[in-house]
């Protein structure tokens, strides 16, 4: 494999150093890949999609019969994070979910936070996603966001971002234990020498986690993954955690809320069940506490939640500090419940409701990212210098009518890794998504999904706009391996 | 305990991948049996189309029986709710909704096999002679394969129980149909008896329920009622329709736990009486009485089976405080 015509474009690239030789964790894998024939990678790389084909790793794009099923696009270069890289990582992430969820605990019932002129008030109670029927909620341990998928970005300077924190539903962790188990498949022989920490507890962790939620009483916790159903674009993943934790995958018309408890409908009657680690949005899971017309979800939960008798993951309320405008106080969270500086820094985050920062946000729409606070998968969005006069000019006046909807953020040239591009390799801008569980402890699953915008120049990651991802591999402490023994018998 | 919905996909599943297995064993036999046809034999792939019960579609569609309009239509009609087509895809559906119930084996084989099926039935060229059988064979196998890996992949727990319910009541129900088609289209060309045509059909019969073999060996020569004894009433061929029956009904039992010889709810009694007739009966009472008669009150009675399976464990009711 060709490495010569690669070229780094003075963006910070994660397998290679400025000069251009490899970094040293990606030395080895480096090597392997100039050892491989023209051809060899692009082989590899049909037959690990063939594979996700087989394993019905797939998204449906229409939504007719036989469906135009893809698969999720799939890079066969893995994506390497050095050990010491990865601690940096993982106690920033810790710090910033356990601050986090400090702050869910206070805004839902003290509001200390906002009565010590932390975060105004207007900023919580006018975000879309705060939930004011979640006020006074105690939610099993005090724990809030038990599952959350960070997104973070790395810009030129080398510097990790935190990009948005996803604390409600974040999907994705399936691609990382099925993209990992068909890279040991297809890819075996760099696999073996480089001593990639395994991803495959993640299941194991997370049955724990939700097992530990239970109410006091529950003796053999039936635990629940609920999903919206078979046509959500993430059915997948659901029906993947369910199967990995050998546990019931069920829709909203699969339970009853009956007696006080809630129930699922079975062979045998009604069966009482203690967790449920849902996959639908605040918004649909009870038609009785939040959208009416919500048919996804089960009428009555949120008073048997509300009494104690289910658990739910994650609690519902935990959006509000998804909104991209809570979002810019996080590093004061930090500061405010821990006493710490935040170890993973946010990216410099002008809010549009200020009218300082508001003037500087329209005078330099040419430069900034401008956000709506509350969309994500990359819609409502304005990459100002790819955007066109007239788009500008759609935002701006869409920033002065909703100066509270908005935030705007630097163009940050989001760091590189090589791409097998038709049998040549070129560099595509990536982001990262670690997984994190809150239980007994806090978890950082030791990898992620890497997302890559797969088309040239492109800055936009998500799988809804020409996104792809990686296996991410996060190398362990221990270089050294010792060779396998064998008995007599095998080693001649 | 099994969710009601899982359960009822994966009866169906089930159900689904012996109805596309048995569609092919019936297209594979006539594939055959037209080599050996005499020039004045009757349109046998009208009789086809007859055994499936979806002849109404069929003459809508396509008006004349021959080798390219039925074969299409019972392999490759995505319309056809009935085709090997959908079918497969109706089982690989169902069992997308429930991969969590199932092992992860039994998932990716249904998955490959609908994306070889689905890559056919897109194919733009029909299906011709020259084709050969060998699709056929392919999709007969993946029945077979299909089991296997259900019966050694799966924990025998409820939800193998209603796989395997679901599979001996579908099995049941074709192996009857095939036995009506032949007994009750074939056979009016009375001058045929006995003949060596005669005995080539039954053969073909024999062979398309992969049971010429271990009928030879249990009854030697060919006689109509000796077939009749073997595909109907043996307790040992596992695609006789009594071995069927008794299978469903050890499964049946399995799920709600009520011993074998009481009923508990409609489907046990269904079942088992069902089973009783069948066991205390003989070929020759059978033929005397009229064996299309028979075949049609045996599918009769299992329609009812189905419907109160789907209405004592699948069917979705209020609950009353």
């Amino acid at each position: 494999m060709r490495f010569e015509d690669y070229q780094l474009d003075g963006f910070f690239d994660e397998m290679f150093q400025p000069d251009g030789s490899p970094r040293p964790g990606s030395a080895l894998l480096y090597q392997r890949l100039r050892s491989l024939s023209d051809g060899d990678l692009t082989r590899y790389q049909q037959s690990a999609e063939r594979a996700l084909l087989n394993l019905g790793i797939t998204f449906q794009v229409y939504s007719d019969k036989e469906g135009t099923e893809k698969i999720f696009p799939f890079d066969i270069i893995p994506r390497i994070i050095e050990a010491a890289e990865w601690r940096v990582i993982e106690s920033g992430l810790r710090q910033r979910i356990y601050a986090l969820n400090l702050f869910l605990q206070d805004i839902y019932s003290d509001a200390k936070i906002i009565k010590d002129g932390i975060i105004p008030a207007d900023v919580i109670k006018s975000a879309k996603t705060y939930r004011a029927n979640c006020e006074g909620l105690k939610p099993p341990q005090g724990i809030w966001c038990h599952v959350t998928g960070t997104d973070l970005v790395r810009d030129r300077d080398g510097q990790m971002y935190v990009l948005e924190d996803n604390l409600r539903c974040p999907s994705g962790v399936s691609y990382v234990l099925e993209n990992r188990r068909v890279m040991k498949n297809t890819f075996p022989s760099v696999f073996a020498d480089l001593h990639v920490r395994s991803v495959s507890d993640y299941p194991g962790k997370l049955l724990d986690m939700l097992q530990n939620l239970a109410p006091a009483n529950a003796v053999n916790p039936e635990v629940v993954v609920l999903t919206p159903g078979i046509y959500n674009s993430a059915y997948f993943e659901h029906s993947f955690l369910a199967q990995q934790m050998g546990v019931e995958l069920v829709e909203g018309r699969d339970l009853v809320v009956h007696n006080g408890y809630v129930h699922m409908r079975t062979t045998r009657g009604l069966q009482k069940i203690d967790v449920i680690y849902r996959r639908i949005d605040d918004d649909f899971i009870d038609p009785q506490a939040f959208r009416a017309d919500s048919v996804l979800g089960v009428p009555g939960l949120m008073e048997v939640y509300r009494a104690g008798r289910v658990a739910l993951a994650n609690a519902p309320g935990t959006g509000v500090a998804d909104d991209k405008v809570v979002y810019a106080y996080v590093p004061k969270m930090i500061k405010y419940y821990l006493g710490e500086e935040a170890i993973l820094p946010n990216v410099p985050t002008y809010l549009c409701w200020i009218d300082a920062d508001r003037q500087h946000v329209l005078a330099n729409l040419d430069k900034l990212v401008v956000k709506a606070a509350n969309e994500s998968g990359g819609y409502g969005m304005l990459v100002g210098p790819h955007a066109s006069e007239a788009e500008r000019e759609k935002f701006a006046g869409l920033i002065k009518a909703n100066p509270r909807n908005y935030i705007a953020q630097p163009t940050l040239g989001l760091s590189r890794v090589p791409v097998l591009v038709d049998d040549t390799i070129a560099g595509r801008h990536v982001d990262l998504r670690p997984y994190i569980l809150y239980g007994k402890d806090i978890y950082v699953l030791p990898g992620g999904l890497t997302r890559v915008a797969l088309k040239k120049g492109s800055l936009v990651v998500n799988s809804s706009q020409g996104g792809g991802s990686k296996d991410t591999w996060v190398l362990s402490n221990n270089p050294a391996r010792s060779t396998q023994h064998g008995n007599a018998n095998g080693s001649t | 305990m099994m969710l009601s919905r899982v359960a009822d996909s994966i009866y169906w599943m089930s159900r689904y991948i012996e109805r596309a297995e048995n569609i092919a064993r019936y297209i594979n036999v006539n594939l055959s049996l037209m080599l050996d046809q005499q020039p004045d034999g009757q349109n046998q792939w009208d009789a086809l189309i007859q055994i499936t019960g979806d002849h109404a579609a069929f003459k809508a569609k396509h008006g004349a029986a021959t080798l390219a309009s039925v074969t299409n239509f019972l392999a490759f009609d995505r319309d056809h709710p009935n085709s090997i087509f959908s079918c497969v895809r109706a089982a690989r559906e169902n069992a997308r909704t429930v991969r969590e119930a199932i092992s992860s084996e039994m998932w990716e084989y249904l998955n490959r096999l609908y994306l070889k099926v689905r890559d056919r039935a897109a194919a733009k060229d029909l299906f011709q002679i020259e084709e050969g059988s060998q699709f056929f064979t392919e999709i007969r196998l993946a029945g077979n394969l299909f089991d296997g890996i259900t019966d050694n992949t799966m924990t025998h727990n409820e939800g193998w129980h209603f796989c395997r319910l679901g599979r001996m009541l579908e099995r049941a129900d074709k192996t009857s149909r095939l036995l009506d088609v032949k007994y009750f289209l074939l056979l009016p060309s009375l001058s045929d008896i006995g003949t060596p045509y005669d005995e080539l059909q039954w053969s073909a019969l024999l062979r398309s329920s992969s049971a010429y073999e271990m009928y030879r060996k249990r009854h030697g020569r060919i006689t109509p009622d000796k077939v009749v004894a073997f595909l109907v009433l043996d307790h040992e061929f596992p695609r006789a329709m009594l071995y069927c029956i008794a299978r469903a009904q050890e499964s049946l039992h399995n799920i709600t736990g009520t011993p074998l010889g009481t009923f508990a709810n409609t489907a046990e009694q269904q079942l088992g009486s069902l089973r009783s007739q069948l066991a205390f009966s003989s070929a020759k009472d059978i033929i005397r009485s009229g064996l299309h008669e028979f075949i049609d009150e045996f599918q009769t009675t299992l329609n009812e089976v189905d419907a109160s399976i789907f209405q004592n464990f699948f069917e979705i009711r209020t609950v009353q405080d």
